[in-house]
């Protein structure tokens, strides 16, 4: 019961946040919180390959790159938004699941290395194909006559505030979705894979089918992500997709609680946040100190919590529950 | 002809810098199965370190300025690597895999950032060589060159000659082959641990050095894209493994001066650096040197 009011009140917060801010000075606020939006559902991909399946994914910004990029390009050929939209993930999950098919049979830490390398590489080629992406300066699809408004129904979407609602909408739909994939036969296999591979092939799951399916349905979050913020943003350049940012987001899964949907975006909120708080909480002469400050905080959490902040219930209980409760919860 | 042979030579000099830091991954991850991401920023300690000592020591003869700054940059990265052990991963042990990770990225922060609060832009490393050119037969060495050639040898060769001669060494292999079991037999693995931190970030100093010796200046994130490159090294060695990570340095070098010699964009070196990596990964995943890991299916 309690929680189902605090996840009633925790929408209508969301919901009534923009309309707080929105003619206040602090309309930057719901910049930040669209941001934080796009982030958890990228958080929510990337959760199902290091929370569910237990890998490491040190590259995963590449496919936000590549939904941007996707967006960015056909927007300027005049494509509506949806289609455009549409392309984007489709064409992210399809590039997963060429670099997934060789890769998905080596050992985790080598998945790492390669995921990380391909996002290298994407950033390099972004800023070198100059003919197509306009190398470093990024292409901006603010003054192209071409380009078709973002329209939903009948609303056309264009201030922050918009976007907020856009974003947010899309969110629920990605928990909603990723909730009901995590419960049913597919997530419990993802789970038995993360825990133990022998024992899960031994019970009859298709260890590399089902390590590839959780590999490319994590990429659709991405470029979904990818292609609102190129419209949101309407500007695109190859330095928003540094591996920095991918280390970040496997931070915030991390820090979360892996494989838990409320620790990731938990997780995601303290991550963008803290430092958006610590700028304008610390004295100017404090500033340039609040990434070391962050750099503390994280191994600190690390240290003190290793499981995360918001563990997934199921994995705790299975993890520390003595014996005998064991059989009860089973 | 000519150019080529040049061009192997900068590969091999820029090669050796990668392989000492990939030594400094792969000795780690030998022991603790874990990926070390602040070794870059001892990387970027050892080149801050040793200019300071460079510029304090400007009057001695180059010699010995040199030989100091080797000494407090080792030692000083040697130190820092031995409390970050000890403060950020020691208490991790027994954790899920992935939060020693996370607080690998926390110390690279918190390094980085402490030199930025000091100094935020780049920092001219002393010239400290002749630019005298030294002719061997057919071919045109910098005196840089040689020194980085020849002390990343020493050290390569010391470190070999420590880990199979020496006792300490012997501990070291016994413990990268299985921890618990070195436990059992009486090997004090946490010392070995903090000796592996250690010894690692002692050639990761040294390679910090010798790469602001070779390329002249030095910021405070200096230390990414050559942590990152050498990280790629060892995995192409075969991550775990010693003589691996030597040769995964010096291949990555090399393919580097080349593919910045002979591809039409001097940018795209990169991209060839990390396709043969992933084209060695899905041909070769043990790497070139590792030894078959016994796959569980």
């Amino acid at each position: 019961m309690t929680k189902k009011i605090s996840i009633g009140f925790l929408l209508l917060a969301s919901l009534a946040l923009p309309l707080l801010f929105q003619n206040s000075s602090y309309s930057y606020v719901i910049r930040i919180f669209g941001l934080v939006g796009l982030y958890m559902i990228m958080g929510l991909g990337l959760n199902i390959v290091v929370g569910f399946l237990g890998l490491l994914d040190l590259g995963f910004m590449a496919f936000y790159a590549i939904g941007a990029y996707t967006m960015a390009l056909l927007s300027k050929a005049g494509v509506g938004f949806w289609p455009a939209l549409f392309c984007s993930v489709s064409l992210t999950v399809a590039v997963r699941a060429l670099l997934g098919a060789p890769v998905l049979r080596l050992r985790g830490d080598y998945l790492a290395i390669v995921t990380l390398g391909f996002g290298e590489i994407t950033r390099i080629v972004l800023n070198n194909w100059d003919s197509v992406t306009n190398g470093p300066r990024g292409i901006s699809l603010i003054t192209d006559a071409n380009i078709k408004p973002v329209s939903v129904f009948r609303w056309t979407l264009s201030t922050n505030t918009d976007f907020y609602y856009l974003i947010f909408f899309m969110l629920l739909l990605c928990i909603v979705m990723t909730r009901r994939v995590l419960n049913s036969r597919m997530g419990r296999a993802w789970m038995a894979i993360r825990e133990d591979e022998v024992a899960a092939r031994l019970t009859g799951i298709e260890l590399t089918r089902m390590k590839m399916i959780g590999f490319v349905m994590s990429a659709a979050f991405a470029g979904l992500a990818g292609g609102i913020f190129a419209r949101w943003e309407n500007f695109v350049t190859p330095e928003s997709f540094t591996f920095w940012e991918s280390v970040m987001l496997v931070a915030m899964v991390v820090i979360g609680g892996m494989g838990s949907i409320p620790g990731t975006l938990v997780g995601v909120s303290i991550v963008v946040l803290v430092p958006e708080i610590l700028r304008n909480v610390l004295s100017p002469g404090l500033m340039s100190w609040r990434y070391l400050l962050f750099g503390v905080a994280l191994v600190a959490i690390a240290v003190f919590r290793p499981q995360g902040i918001w563990p997934s219930r199921r994995r705790e209980r299975e993890l520390n529950a003595p014996l005998s409760e064991m059989k009860e919860v089973s | 002809m000519h150019s080529f042979t040049e061009q192997l030579l900068n590969g091999l000099t820029l090669g050796s810098i990668y392989a000492l830091v990939a030594l400094g991954y792969t000795l780690v991850y030998g022991i603790l199965l874990m990926i070390n991401f602040a070794h870059s920023e001892i990387f970027m300690l050892g080149a801050f370190a040793g200019c300071g000592t460079l510029v304090a020591l400007s009057a001695l003869p180059w010699p010995l300025s040199v030989g100091a700054a080797f000494l407090m940059g080792m030692l000083a990265c040697a130190l820092v690597a031995v409390a970050m052990e000890k403060v950020a991963y020691a208490p991790l042990r027994r954790a899920p895999r992935l939060a020693p990770l996370i607080s690998a990225i926390g110390v690279s922060i918190v390094l980085q950032n402490s030199v930025f609060l000091w100094r935020n832009d780049f920092l001219a490393f002393p010239t400290v060589f002749p630019p005298t050119q030294i002719n061997i037969g057919p071919v045109t060495l910098s005196l840089i060159q040689i020194v980085i050639l020849g002390s990343s040898l020493v050290l390569m060769g010391g470190l070999w000659l420590f880990i199979t001669f020496t006792r300490l060494g012997q501990a070291m292999r016994a413990c990268s082959q299985d921890r618990e079991a070195a436990e059992l037999v009486g090997i004090p693995v946490n010392r070995i641990i903090s000796l592996t931190f250690f010894i690692g970030a002692m050639l990761g100093g040294a390679a910090g050095i010798l790469y602001s010796l070779y390329y002249g200046s030095i910021k405070y994130n200096m230390g990414f894209l050559p942590g990152m490159k050498a990280f790629t090294a060892a995995v192409l060695g075969g991550i775990g493994n010693v003589p691996g990570a030597m040769a995964g340095g010096l291949l990555l070098g090399v393919s580097e001066a080349m593919g910045a010699a002979f591809l039409p964009e001097a940018e795209w070196k990169d991209v060839l650096a990390f396709a043969i990596l992933i084209l060695v990964l899905i041909l070769r995943p043990r790497g070139l040197f590792g030894e078959r890991t016994s796959e569980k299916i």
